[in-house]
């Protein structure tokens, strides 16, 4: 009887030492870098002035980038109105900041066309637009959700992630800008990457 | 007896002038129409969104069948809204309900009257035309003020 209890305790303690031993070695496995591969992506695409651009265009500082169209009735009008603001209220403290506009309507986004809108906000924000593969696999990269939804008339509409994304010097996801975020907190985002970056 | 009164005068009213601005608030029969406003256009941008506050002040419910303007190519009633983090935007086939004593609000974000093919930009100061078309009450052309690209309500509106 004795034994048999002793026994019962000897395999409980078993189990108990390797269920220490798994939980530690789970605890102490190297953390994966998930965040440095997002919005990381090759492409092949143009500027508004019709030049080629590539991700390395996002190197060298740090950067605000918005998946928008220029048949956007709201959201895109609304973030260009607001990024517009972010520029003239950062001043020279923002003079390193670039803005990128990336077009998920590449089909009726010319680059003469994306030039006068992205022009509007800023000399510093670049409209992005091209081949609609490459514009699908910088979105897909970013997360970004986009779907065309018909509309009467033959017209259709976008239904599009509405974040800004923030990147630093290296193109490094830092965080996002939400929609129709308050002025102050989308400025102290801002304020926080120039400071880091 | 005074709302008998009313009723009369509404009507004595409706026949002189079907849309009397009055404080600023289009009476429309039972409807009440007020802060009337678009936004800037940016460059290029074909479309641009009608914002206002309907009022039903009748007992019975109301409908906001179409809207129709001079402005643009095609014009529509819309609903959006943000699922996470993406925006979603619906045309309201049917059109929009403004139920008996109630206030429906098109404002950015949600409902909208959508102007699609702009004959021309949006320009802040000036006023863009809009007919609104509602199935007891009628129709009434609405001015709508052109305040800033990201306002929210129109210009010189005050929050209480």
């Amino acid at each position: 009887m004795a034994l048999r209890t002793l026994r019962i305790w000897l395999w409980v303690a078993v189990l108990g030492l390797a269920l220490t031993a798994v939980a530690g070695a789970l605890l102490l496995r190297p953390q994966q870098k998930v965040a440095g591969s997002f919005g990381v992506a090759a492409f092949d695409l143009v500027d508004h002035h019709g030049k080629p651009v590539d991700e390395t265009v996002f190197a060298g500082h740090p950067s605000a980038l918005f998946f928008g169209f220029t048949h956007c009735p709201e959201v895109c009008p609304t973030t260009m109105a607001e990024m517009a603001a972010w520029f003239e209220a950062l001043g020279e403290e923002g003079q390193d900041l670039r803005a990128y506009f990336v077009s998920v309507d590449p089909e009726r986004d010319t680059p003469a066309l994306l030039g006068d809108y992205v022009g509007w906000v800023s000399d510093r924000i670049t409209g992005i637009t091209g081949d609609p593969v490459q514009i699908d696999s910088l979105a897909r990269a970013w997360g970004v959700f986009y779907e065309k939804v018909p509309l009467e008339g033959g017209d259709y509409t976008i239904d599009h992630t509405a974040s800004v994304f923030l990147l630093d010097r290296d193109g490094q996801f830092q965080g996002t800008i939400a929609y129709r975020e308050d002025m102050a907190t989308a400025l102290g985002k801002l304020r926080n990457l120039l400071a880091r970056s | 007896m005074i709302r008998l009164l009313r009723a009369a005068l509404a009507a004595a009213i409706l026949v002189v002038t079907p849309a009397l601005a009055h404080n600023g608030v289009i009476h429309l029969g039972d409807i009440n129409i007020s802060l009337p406003f678009t936004r800037a256009t940016l460059p290029n941008a074909p479309v641009g969104g009608g914002f206002l506050t309907i009022e039903n002040a009748g007992t019975e419910a109301d409908r906001l069948v179409s809207a129709t303007s001079e402005v643009a190519g095609e014009t529509q009633i819309h609903e959006m809204a943000m699922e996470g983090d993406v925006m979603k935007m619906r045309q309201l086939a049917e059109g929009l309900e403004i139920p008996a004593g109630e206030t429906v609000v098109l404002a950015p974000g949600g409902v909208h009257i959508m102007f699609m093919g702009l004959k021309q930009a949006f320009v802040e100061g000036e006023t863009v035309a809009v007919t609104l078309t509602f199935e007891k009450a009628g129709s009434v052309e609405v001015l709508l003020p052109v305040a800033a690209a990201a306002a929210d309500m129109p210009a010189g509106a005050m929050v209480h």
